[in-house]
């Protein structure tokens, strides 16, 4: 079943957290909302969940309308960022609770409710702690009961906010890989609220960013890291630096340096971006952006440098002549963006 | 916890705590029953046996019974409405519940009286039903809600506020009514803090003195709680008999600590393990 999002916008007073959103997701597709804090990507997770009401938009999923349904309605499991696990219930009461919930017609029995749970607990790799509470869990153990639990109401979507934003880093890594396989075991459309761009990139099928409320750009992580549609999209999912630039009469003029614009750029105030893995670092005589070596970090062979251009700085590799503090260089970027300013 | 041995500081603080504590509590404690058996067993026991004193206890304990339920489903309607829920007039609710806790338990008894007493606002009224509110069971029982009714509701706002409302989301999201999710999710939630507020409610419902003289025209009896009639008794130089009663009272007060002690040992485990959270 597709997910079809609708010019929705949603307002907390004078403030727009959706400001018109349209979105689709396909059936099985695994979806990032990817934005800084405050860019609206939590409330469109909640209009999807049902426990935020829109403004004004559509939102079908399958050919429903979903708006018009309750949130214990539609059947959509949700992950959130503290877990939210029941702290009075065992790990195996948590997962079996959207079961028992269920009107007696509906409800599964009693053997096929632990079956379910025993299942779901092997799943997520949890076998055998279905008698702990959550407080004797680590985070990690704690956000995987959470997505057992999610999963054993046999959800037709999933949607996950932060899921592992209380995670230390390595924890994050495991659980990532984790999670796809799940995703693709199971086939679920998935929805998967996050600020950390590696993640989002890692894991997702498209990646949709948002800020204050809009959608930048929706696209493959290959997509948005090689074409990003606004400066906002470059600086937000990868290192890099951007520098204002003019283009007239066919000519792009950055910190001083003029080389010819490329073909089809508009004429006018532009941000020319690039990254550091992009880049060559040459001598001062040559052809490129004018900057000025900080610091040198040597590991092994290699030298990476930090530039300063305009009072930005990139990180990029230099070669051994120029690998010194203090020394002037030319930036060439093998590819650069630029976006009118 | 580590365990050091005490540093003479220590000690002394430790040990000031213990004498303080044996001067005004166990103390005064002790002397009540020092008085109530002064003039040994057979006395104390015919003070107990009195019918006065007899319907003193029935009135109490069916003051408490009254009270104690009321206040507890108004307790836990108040908290779970103010902690999960934001909406005009939260801090002004936030501020009536305290009320009862700094005005003086005689006002308390007093406004009762203003309302439905022969010349209050609703006496004429009440005196043409022939319902009688003020020197009756129904005045003591008001004005015990009344004072009691911050308890229960003042044990459980801090805790559902902390506790949030994220396992009620989740509960819904997984498909769960209102009333389940209130049953099987927030209730047990706060089964020990609702358990410590009933506990604290019913202490001061039984042990109410002031709002509950001022409605009960003191009938003996009739509507005389077990304070009221120990003090009936004390100035009538009746000492045992004041005493013997003061001693149910205190016997009462001892019971509900040992039943939450009782309580907190048997579920120690399930305690360890949602507390840690």
């Amino acid at each position: 079943m597709s997910l079809s999002i609708e010019n929705v916008a949603k307002r907390f007073g004078d403030h727009a957290a959706l400001d018109g959103v349209s979105l689709e997701a396909r059936q099985g597709e695994f979806l990032a909302l990817l934005g800084p804090s405050g860019s609206g990507k939590t409330t469109l997770l909640r209009v999807l969940a049902g426990l935020e009401r829109p403004d004004q938009g559509m939102v079908r999923f399958g050919g429903e309308d979903l708006l018009t349904m309750d949130a214990r309605a539609r059947r959509i499991g949700m992950v959130f960022q503290h877990y939210a696990l029941f702290r009075h219930m065992s790990v195996a009461q948590n997962i079996a609770f959207g079961l028992q919930v269920r009107p007696a017609k509906t409800r599964p029995s009693r053997a096929e409710i632990s079956d379910r749970v025993e299942g779901l607990l092997s799943l997520v790799q949890l076998e055998g702690l279905g008698g702990r509470y959550p407080a004797q869990l680590s985070g990690g153990q704690r956000q995987r009961v959470a997505l057992a639990r999610a999963l054993a109401i046999e959800p037709r979507m999933l949607l996950l906010d932060e899921p592992f934003g209380a995670l230390d880093a390595k924890v994050r890594r495991d659980l990532r890989g984790w999670l796809r396989r799940i995703h693709d075991e199971t086939g679920l459309t998935t929805i998967f609220v996050t600020h950390d761009q590696e993640e989002a990139m890692d894991l997702a099928d498209r990646v949709a960013i948002l800020r204050d409320g809009r959608l930048e750009q929706v696209d493959t992580p290959e997509q948005i890291y090689e074409a990003p549609a606004s400066a906002f999209v470059f600086d937000f999912v990868g290192d890099g630096v951007q520098a204002p630039g003019e283009v007239a009469g066919g000519v792009l003029t950055v910190e001083g340096w003029r080389t010819p614009a490329p073909v089809g750029a508009l004429p006018g105030p532009v941000t020319m971006s690039f990254r550091g893995e992009n880049t060559d670092m040459l001598p001062p005589h040559a052809e490129g952006v004018p900057a000025r070596v900080i610091s040198v970090l040597r590991r092994g062979g290699l030298s990476r440098a930090t530039c300063e251009i305009g009072g930005r700085t990139l990180v990029l590799e230099a070669p051994q002549s120029l690998a010194a503090p203090g020394i002037e260089v030319r930036l060439a970027p093998r590819s650069y963006l630029l976006h009118p300013r | 916890m580590n365990h050091r041995p005490l540093a003479p500081a220590g000690l002394a603080l430790i040990a000031s705590a213990l004498v303080a504590l044996g001067l005004i509590v166990v103390l005064p404690l002790a002397m009540v029953f020092h008085e109530a058996f002064r003039q040994g067993a057979g006395a104390y026991l015919a003070a107990l046996s009195e019918p006065d004193a007899w319907s003193a206890m029935r009135l109490t304990l069916l003051v408490a019974a009254i009270s104690v339920p009321l206040n507890a489903v108004f307790g836990l309607a108040a908290a779970w409405a103010i902690a999960k829920f934001e909406f005009p007039g939260r801090s002004l609710l936030v501020t009536m519940i305290d009320l009862p806790f700094s005005i003086s338990p005689v006002v308390s008894g007093l406004v009762w009286v203003l309302l439905f007493g022969v010349n209050g606002w609703f006496g004429p009224l009440l005196q043409e039903l022939g319902v009688r509110v003020i020197f009756n069971v129904t005045g003591v029982v008001l004005a015990t809600v009344l004072v009691t009714l911050p308890f229960v509701a003042r044990e459980l706002i801090p805790l559902m506020e902390q506790q949030g409302a994220d396992e009620e989301i989740a509960a819904i999201t997984l498909g769960a009514g209102p009333w389940t999710t209130f049953f099987r999710v927030t209730l047990p939630n706060v089964k020990w803090g609702l358990l410590y507020g009933v506990l604290l409610c019913n202490a001061r419902a039984m042990g109410e003195f002031g709002a509950v003289s001022v409605v009960s025209g003191h009938i003996r009896g009739l509507t005389n709680t077990m304070p009221l009639h120990v003090e009936i008794l004390y100035n009538e130089y009746d000492f045992v008999g004041a005493f013997a009663v003061a001693t149910v009272l205190a016997g009462l007060a001892l019971v509900t600590l040992i039943l939450k002690s009782a309580l907190e040992w048997r579920h120690a485990g399930e305690l360890a393990a949602t507390r840690r959270h």
